[in-house]
This record gives C-alpha cells, sequence and structure tokens, in this order.
C-alpha cells in the first residue's frame, strides 16, 4: 500500500513537471499564434495606410509645385514639365458614367429576369455564365476590344449616331467628329460589359432576399410581375442595388487594361464622346515607364492618390450600404 | 376599365422583353469574347508557343519565357499573399470575432478587395522598385501578394466562421489549446473553402496586366532570376497587341487564350470544390 502510494507519488510529481512543461508550451503556442494571426490582421489595415501614405510621399512633388491648380489645369506637357489632371479626371468620370447608364439597366433586367421570369433549371447555368463575364480578366477585354469590337462600332454603330444623334440640336456635339473606333464611348461600352457581372450578381441576390410573402401579397391584389418587381421587389431591394451599383462602379473607375487599349491616349477634353481621350489609370499604364522626370513621376503618382481616393469613397459608401442590407437579412 | 388592364399588361410585356433582351445581350456578349478568342487564338496555338522564346519584330516565335514568367511571379504572390490572408482571415473569424478591430479589418479589406489594381503597382513602385533601383520579378509577385491577400482573407474568414462552435467547444473540452483547435479542427472542417479562395485568388492574379507594368516589367529573354525584370503572359499580351507586327499581334491572341482558359478553368475547379462542399 505505501509502496504504491510512494510510487504514485513519484510518478505523479515527474508527471506533474511533464505536464506543466507541456502545458507551458501550450500556452506559448497559443500566444505565438495568437499574435502572429493578430499581425496578419492588422497587416491587412497597414497595407491600405501604405498605399495611401505612399503615394501621398510620391505625389508631394507634384503637390507643391501644382498645388491645387493640378485639378482643373488640361496642361499635359512633359517637355516643359508642366502637368494637369483635368483630362484624365474627366475621361475617368465620363467613361464611368458611360458604363453605368448602360450596365444599370440592362444589369437590372437580367436580375428581374433571373429572378423572377426565368425557369428554375435555367437559373443556375445562366447566372453562371452571366458570372464568367466578370472573370475574364480585363487584358482579354482589351484585345478584344481593340481587334473586334472598335472596328464594328467604327462600321456601323458611330457612323449612324452621328447620322441621328449628331444632328439632334443639344446633344450633337456629343457625337460630333469622324468615327475612330476608338476613344470615350468604346471605353464606357466595354465597361459596361465588364461590371454587369456585379450589378447583376448583387442585384439578384438582394431581389431573392426579398420575403415571398410581400410578393406573393401583390401577386394577391392582381399586380402583374412588373408591378410587382418594380413596386414591391425593387423599392424593398434598393439599398442593396444602389450598394452594387457603387461597388461597380469602383471598379469602372479604377480599370485599367481594358480601356487602356480602346480609349486612344489623347490629353485633351473633346466634347465629343467619339473622340479619343484618355483616363486616370490608362495615362499612368501608358507614361509611368515612359516618365523621366521626378515631376512627371510625381505627377502621374499624384493621378494614381486622386483615382485611390475616389475609388475609395465609392466603396466606402458601396460596402456600408451593403453592410446594412446584410445586416436585415442577416 | 379595360383599357387600364390592356395598359397594364402591355407594359408587363414590355418589361418581360426587355428583361429577356438584357439576358441575350449579356450571354451574348460573353459568347461573342469568348468565341472571337476561340476563333483568333487557336490558329495560333501549337506546339511551338510553349517551347520558344518570344521573338523579336517580324519573326516567329512562341511565348515560354512570359508563360514562365507569369508561373513564377504567380506562384510567388501565393507563397507570400496565401499565410497572411489565412493568418489575417483566422485572426477575425476565430481570436477576434467580437473584436472592434475585426469589423474595421474586413471593412478595409473589402475595399481593399476591389481597390484599382493599377494603384497596387504604384504602390509596390513607391516600396518596393524605387529603393532596390530596378524592376524584378520578386515586385511584381509582392504587387501580386496584395491582390491575393484581400481575397484570401475574405473566404479564409467566410469560411472559418461556418465551422461550427460545437466543433471548437469539443475540441477544448478535451483540454485542445486554442491553436491546435484552429490548426487541426477549424482548417481540417474548412479546408475545401480555404483551398477555393486561393484558387480564386490565383484566377483573379493571372490576368492581372496594370500592376505588372512597373513591377516586373518585361523581358525578351528567358529568366528565372527573381532579381530581375521578367516577363509575364499579361505584360507581353499588352505590348504586342499594341503593335504593328502582325506575328505578335497573333501571339498576343494566342496568349490571351491561354490566360482566358487557365483563368476558366481555375474557376470551374473552384465552383465545384465550394459546391461539392455545401452539399456534404
Amino acid at each position: 500500500m505505501v509502496d504504491v502510494a510512494l510510487q504514485s507519488d513519484a510518478l505523479g510529481s515527474a508527471e506533474a513537471a511533464t505536464r506543466a512543461a507541456v502545458l507551458d508550451r501550450l500556452r506559448l503556442g497559443d500566444a505565438v499564434f495568437r499574435s502572429l494571426t493578430r499581425a496578419a490582421a492588422f497587416a491587412v489595415l497597414l497595407l491600405l495606410s501604405g498605399v495611401i501614405v505612399s503615394l501621398f510621399i510620391g505625389a508631394l512633388p507634384a503637390i507643391r509645385q501644382f498645388g491645387l491648380g493640378f485639378l482643373i489645369s488640361q496642361q499635359w506637357n512633359p517637355v516643359s514639365d508642366t502637368f494637369g489632371g483635368l483630362a484624365p479626371i474627366y475621361g475617368t468620370i465620363i467613361t464611368s458614367f458611360i458604363a453605368m447608364l448602360i450596365a444599370v439597366p440592362v444589369g437590372l433586367m437580367i436580375a428581374f429576369f433571373l429572378t423572377e421570369l426565368c425557369p428554375q433549371w435555367l437559373r443556375r447555368p445562366i447566372g453562371i455564365a452571366i458570372e464568367l463575364l466578370a472573370g475574364i480578366p480585363s487584358i482579354i477585354y482589351g484585345i478584344w476590344g481593340l481587334f473586334i469590337f472598335a472596328p464594328f462600332l467604327q462600321q456601323t454603330l458611330q457612323p449612324f449616331l452621328i447620322d441621328t444623334l449628331g444632328n439632334v440640336p443639344l446633344i450633337a456635339p456629343l457625337f460630333a467628329g469622324p468615327p475612330f473606333g476608338i476613344g470615350m464611348l468604346t471605353a464606357g461600352l466595354i465597361l459596361a460589359i465588364m461590371v454587369l457581372p456585379f450589378i447583376t450578381s448583387i442585384s439578384r441576390d438582394v431581389f431573392e432576399a426579398v420575403p415571398p410573402v410581400l410578393k406573393e401579397a401583390a401577386y394577391g391584389v392582381g399586380c402583374t410581375t412588373w408591378e410587382v418587381v418594380r413596386h414591391v421587389v425593387l423599392p424593398y431591394a434598393r439599398v442593396g442595388v444602389i450598394g452594387g451599383v457603387m461597388l461597380a462602379l469602383g471598379r469602372a473607375l479604377g480599370e485599367t487594361m481594358a480601356v487602356t487599349f480602346v480609349i486612344g491616349n489623347a490629353h485633351r477634353i473633346s466634347a465629343s464622346l467619339l473622340a479619343p481621350g484618355t483616363t486616370i489609370s490608362a495615362v499612368i499604364a501608358n507614361e509611368f515607364t515612359e516618365a523621366v522626370s521626378t515631376l512627371y513621376t510625381s505627377s502621374l503618382i499624384e493621378l494614381g492618390l486622386i483615382l485611390f481616393v475616389i475609388t475609395f469613397v465609392v466603396l466606402a459608401i458601396a460596402r456600408y450600404l451593403l453592410l446594412r442590407i446584410e445586416r436585415r437579412i442577416g | 376599365m379595360a383599357v387600364r388592364y390592356a395598359v397594364r399588361r402591355h407594359r408587363n410585356t414590355t418589361a418581360t422583353v426587355l428583361a429577356l433582351v438584357a439576358t441575350a445581350i449579356g450571354l451574348g456578349w460573353l459568347v461573342l469574347i469568348l468565341g472571337s478568342l476561340l476563333w483568333h487564338g487557336f490558329s495560333g496555338l501549337s506546339l511551338s508557343v510553349f517551347t520558344q522564346m518570344t521573338p523579336a519584330p517580324d519573326s516567329a516565335g512562341g511565348l515560354l519565357n512570359p508563360i514562365v514568367g507569369s508561373l513564377i511571379i504567380t506562384a510567388l504572390a501565393v507563397a507570400i499573399g496565401t499565410p497572411i490572408g489565412m493568418l489575417a482571415g483566422t485572426y477575425m473569424a476565430e481570436y477576434g470575432r467580437y473584436d472592434r478591430a475585426s469589423s474595421v479589418i474586413r471593412f478595409v479589406n473589402d475595399i481593399l478587395l476591389s481597390a484599382p489594381s493599377i494603384v497596387v503597382g504604384l504602390f509596390i513602385y513607391q516600396v518596393v522598385v524605387a529603393p532596390m533601383g530596378h524592376f524584378s520579378a520578386l515586385a511584381g509577385g509582392v504587387a501580386l501578394a496584395v491582390l491575393v491577400i484581400p481575397v484570401v482573407v475574405r473566404t479564409t474568414e467566410d469560411m472559418l466562421r461556418l465551422v461550427p462552435n460545437s466543433l471548437r467547444e469539443a475540441a477544448s473540452s478535451i483540454g485542445l489549446p486554442r491553436y491546435l483547435t484552429i490548426t487541426n479542427i477549424c482548417y481540417r472542417a474548412a479546408r475545401a473553402g480555404m483551398v477555393t479562395g486561393v484558387l480564386l485568388a490565383v484566377a483573379r492574379i493571372s490576368g492581372e496586366t496594370a500592376p505588372l507594368l512597373f513591377t516586373s516589367l518585361n523581358n525578351q529573354f528567358w529568366n528565372v532570376n527573381l532579381n530581375a525584370p521578367t516577363a509575364s503572359l499579361p505584360v507581353v499580351i499588352f505590348l504586342f497587341a499594341l503593335s504593328p507586327y502582325k506575328e505578335w499581334q497573333a501571339l498576343a491572341w494566342t496568349g490571351a487564350l491561354i490566360i482566358t482558359l487557365a483563368v476558366l478553368a481555375l474557376s470551374i475547379i473552384a465552383r465545384t470544390l465550394a459546391a461539392s462542399k455545401g452539399q456534404s
């Protein structure tokens, strides 16, 4: 009895020691892993601030030199080292505007089709096909736009627009000039195709989240399918749809390669949508490696900073709206 | 009364037709793009594309060095971005699930997810290329890693959140410390989803051009040195497509086809993985 007790005691202390050692190791492991994950999580925050700070530092020479005039000057002259960002900023806004003008109604109509009209067995394949559009790399849109879409527009849509809308008072200047094929309109159209899937898939998700009771009640009082969508589904899903649209807008603003191929890269602001122009991202993509003077590089970085700030605000609004709808659904 | 009904029915028909047209436009565009890609890409597809280097103007050649360069840069990006992304996602789903910091990080991460990639290129130029003094595959890899991180963070967090808490509680009840619970239980349960996230990230970056333009630049010759400028498929497509040479343009189409097929294959694999996970 005594023997056994002694033995177990001896064993116990040895066991306790190893047990403590193991526990210490585990505790250490936990602390290490915890701080490791925490560091990685904060690295994400650091990334965002790093982008802003580094771009700001890079843009400082240009900011010092040109001040706020950078935003309203159209001058872009590497020879005399004077730079103003108005033309690319204007191009970015106009091309994105054209893109949204087309992609929002088309995207919403596709979402309407997918949620209300489409037979059940076709919904998944069509949904996936539309989402594949989002998966195609932007450079593919670029090369397709340059070789296929732009010549096509040059021969068909653009002469048509010039002959018809080009003669309508007030909007005539928008469609003046020869059909180049490439230009603001082409870039806007390509962007529209690219952001379409974002609008469609988010709208579809929020449309599907509308409580069936609401729709059934509307059908019950005799509404047509369109009336249900227009007066019940759309108002209910409004916040989510706007969130999706803003997300798509963020994409359109920052899209580079597809636009660079078809915009024409002309540093001027023309009233005509058919004329070549440029966007912030296209200028940076085209000229950054060629920029020799500090001021040139710095001006391009300032453009990048402006682009980042604009998209940041747009995306932040989008995320905020989508977060709100998520909370309501979840 | 009858007139009003007719008007309403008419409107409904119009809307239905418009919805059909919109869907046809969307699908038609996909078909058009893929069709012309296959048409132009396949004609140039041959073995020499995979065995020869990019040619000088006006001569035949292949895409071997940009293909290898793209693989190297992508591998670098995944190697750098995945661990950081997974750890960050782990923190947000496990340790810091109810932290305020986590929701801030989630918000920032979602913004980074759709931030313009060209700005990422500028950022890496500022912090990597400029101090090093030259363009390199390494810089390209880091730039793409910045794009990988948000995708992986997002999917890791989402997938870990789907792991039922009862699993964690069971692990804790037999005395498993938190980190072993996460690595041995949660990761295992969420594995398919996390792999899907990495695949999606690879699909996302394999077509990215803008961040590579002034990080890894381009290289006409064979190069596997991480510290030297390296060709990548997207950048070569960009340069060749805009060149006046027919051979280069043909190679650009073929390269575009290769990238698209790779990206589509990756997303289909990712989708199937996610779908099979969802059923079990």
